[in-house]
């Protein structure tokens, strides 16, 4: 039988050893919520986002420097309203940055891909793109294509 | 609680208690008076409800109709905090001791005054001291209770009931599965212990042989009610048919030998589907 | 059904009674300490031994099938996801209740076998308060403690595989996990199970001895009922908590 003080010793090191494997995990094992530091809000309307999803990238000339916060659909235009938070260090982007939305690979998941305009202003945070490029949907290209062939052969 | 005093020149009285458990009547209204400053034995054949008595002194159980009344305070109607303020007044000897097993036998009856005292620790350990040199177990202080016999056990939980110094002793069954040295010394004991600290003693056994040489009043208890209360001495010349029948330990009489069945010849003529 | 409908009944008005009765004095912080060390500290042998045995199978699976997609580098990320939102929380709470859920649950079990628990009453000692408290927050604080443990003891055991069988490099293992392990998303709200697992399983250990039979077969059917109902509840909450954080 241990005596009473060890036992207490005993639990009272096992109880750090629990919070310093919480604090590490927390801090090392994770990436801190992608955008770790602050971060600012800018939004973009696309007649289509196709599969785009919550949390999807947002990257620029292949740099993930945000991801996609929450897509919805304005009730007036039927147009969806994507929000992504882009990271507090990339805050001079110009203020005509262009959207797409692309796909990684052939069959890859879809993100939001800025390109830079050539405007001395900076976008701020709550600002919106002008610019954008939805998505391809397959379906829509081939429907196109078959349409255009049979034009083409009249 | 003075307005709630009840005096009838007893230490407990039972009045019209009635109570019934899972359907079963266990008391049916019970008159029970048990005198101050003795050493009271109950007595009655099992499951006569005697533990349960021990269990309406004590507060665990409440009466169905009628009232419980020790040292002037209706047990029935107290409120928990009035109940645990009693509880410290009175010394509860269980069947088997109930020691904490992870404690020592010091530590086990350092606990309630540790629990209920602002005694510094060394006065405490005076008084366990001396608890422990009453039963003769001061050299055990620092054993746990599996280290000592079943009789060294029980001598501990006495001790454990007397800490607080209680008014009023209870004790279920003490003798129960003793060899006769134990039981001597556990005899000697309460008798002792009774007369030294002023207490009222109630002790529940059915070891009528014990009765006689400890308790000052004897009360037989069956079907529900006291059938008889008197001196030890005059319950043994008593002609009633059921005490005698207790008192001598006859196997049969007012309490059936055979619990209550068909009967024998019909049961065993017939075929087993009967049971089925 | 009905039965099972009133026990849980039971369950719930005893949670009230614990609840109702919680005093925080030096006395009971001690005690809890020391059922922490009882039913936390005593357990790290089987979650340290577990978990790096979980991490090193979890990896061999997940390598031998990543591989057949060309996309080995996200075991570490499948190790890792799958530690944090479900299998760290999930097992340790159900090896919690094997270890030290049952040894609660005998404990207070045999404690009303032996009447000292009867016997604190009578001496005005609430057992509730200074018998059932401690181990119940012990058991809570100690879940999502040795959840923590279990899930480290786990990344050890894959990055032993990853660099000693497959011949990775720590860093290159790491880096990718890291940057698709979220701390909210994924780790957090494995942490949040954990808590509730460890109310589970606090709340089961304790409320099976309480109300356990005061016999030697009550007490070994007691014990039963801790890990069934345990891994049960754990499974369903599970289920139940993946639902809403997803």
């Amino acid at each position: 039988m241990k005596s009473t003080n060890q036992i207490e010793l005993t639990a009272g090191v096992f109880l750090a050893l629990a919070i310093a494997a919480l604090i590490f995990l927390a801090l090392q094992a994770t990436d801190r919520g992608v955008v770790s530091g602050g971060s600012y809000e800018i939004t973009a309307t696309f007649t289509n986002v196709g599969g785009l999803k919550p949390k999807a990238e947002v990257s620029l000339g292949g740099v993930t420097i945000g991801l996609v916060e929450r897509i919805e659909l304005d009730p007036v235009t039927f147009d969806a309203r994507v929000h992504m938070q882009i990271s507090e260090q990339y805050n001079d982007l110009p203020e005509d940055t262009s959207a797409a939305i692309l796909t990684a690979g052939i069959l890859g998941d879809q993100y939001v891909g800025l390109e830079p305009g050539g405007s001395p202003v900076a976008l701020e945070d709550g600002d919106e793109l002008m610019i954008t490029n939805s998505a391809m949907v397959l379906e829509q290209l081939i429907t196109k294509y078959l349409l255009n062939g049979d034009d083409a052969q009249q | 609680m003075t307005s709630d005093r009840h005096d009838t020149g007893h230490f407990i009285e039972f009045d019209k208690v009635h109570l019934s458990l899972g359907g079963r009547t266990i008391l049916d209204e019970l008159n029970l008076s048990i005198p101050h400053g003795q050493v009271t034995a109950i007595m009655g054949p099992s499951g006569a409800g005697k533990t349960t008595l021990l269990r309406l002194i004590t507060g665990q159980l409440k009466p169905d109709s009628g009232r419980v009344v020790v040292n002037g305070e209706v047990v029935s109607d107290m409120s928990t905090k009035a109940l645990n303020q009693y509880r410290k007044n009175v010394g509860v000897l269980l069947q088997n001791g109930a020691l904490f097993t992870d404690l020592t036998c010091f530590d086990n009856i350092a606990l309630p005054l540790r629990e209920h005292t602002k005694l510094p620790e060394r006065l405490i350990r005076k008084i366990v001291l001396m608890k422990l040199h009453t039963v003769g177990l001061r050299g055990a202080a620092q054993m746990y209770p599996r280290e000592l016999s079943g009789g060294m056990n029980r001598r501990i939980a006495m001790a454990r009931a007397m800490a607080m110094d209680p008014r009023l002793m209870l004790y279920d069954e003490p003798f129960a599965g003793l060899d006769p040295i134990s039981m001597g010394i556990s005899l000697r004991l309460i008798r002792q212990v009774n007369e030294a600290l002023n207490m009222t003693s109630l002790v529940v056994t059915h070891d009528i042989n014990e009765v006689v040489k400890l308790a000052h009043l004897a009360c037989i208890i069956a079907h529900g009610n006291v059938i008889a209360a008197a001196s030890p001495d005059e319950l043994f010349q008593s002609q009633e048919p059921l005490v005698a029948q207790f008192m001598q330990g006859l196997p049969d009489g007012p309490v059936a030998f055979h619990y209550p069945a068909p009967d024998l010849a019909n049961d065993l003529l017939s075929g087993p589907s009967r049971h089925a | 059904m009905r039965e099972g409908l009133v026990k849980i009944g039971r369950a719930v008005v005893f949670l009230g009674q614990l609840f109702s009765r919680v005093r925080a004095t030096p006395l009971q912080a001690r005690e809890t300490l020391r059922q922490i060390y009882y039913a936390g500290a005593r357990s790290l042998v089987i979650i340290v031994t577990c978990g790096f045995f979980v991490g090193l199978v979890l990896t061999l699976q997940t390598y031998d099938t990543l591989t057949r997609f060309g996309a080995a580098d996200a075991a570490s990320t499948v190790l890792a996801l799958s530690l944090f939102r479900e299998l760290g929380p999930v097992l340790t709470a159900i090896l919690f209740a094997g270890r030290a859920g049952t040894s609660i649950t005998a404990e207070i079990g045999l404690m009303r076998a032996t009447e000292q628990l009867d016997a604190m009453d009578l001496m005005a000692i609430d057992p509730m308060e200074r018998i059932v408290q401690p181990r119940f927050l012990a058991s809570l604080i100690a879940v999502p403690a040795l959840t923590v443990i279990f899930n480290l003891m786990a990344l050890l055991g894959g990055i032993f595989f990853a660099v000693f069988v497959m011949g990775n490099d720590v860093i290159s293992f790491w880096g990718n996990m890291q940057a698709s392990v979220e701390l909210g998303r994924d780790f957090l709200h494995g942490m949040g199970k954990a808590v509730g697992f460890g109310f589970l399983a606090a709340w089961l250990a304790v409320y099976f001895g309480w109300s356990a039979r005061a016999t030697s077969e009550g007490v070994a059917l007691a014990t039963t009922q801790t890990v069934i109902a345990t891994a049960i509840a754990v499974l369903i909450l599970d289920f139940v908590l993946s639902a809403f954080m997803l």
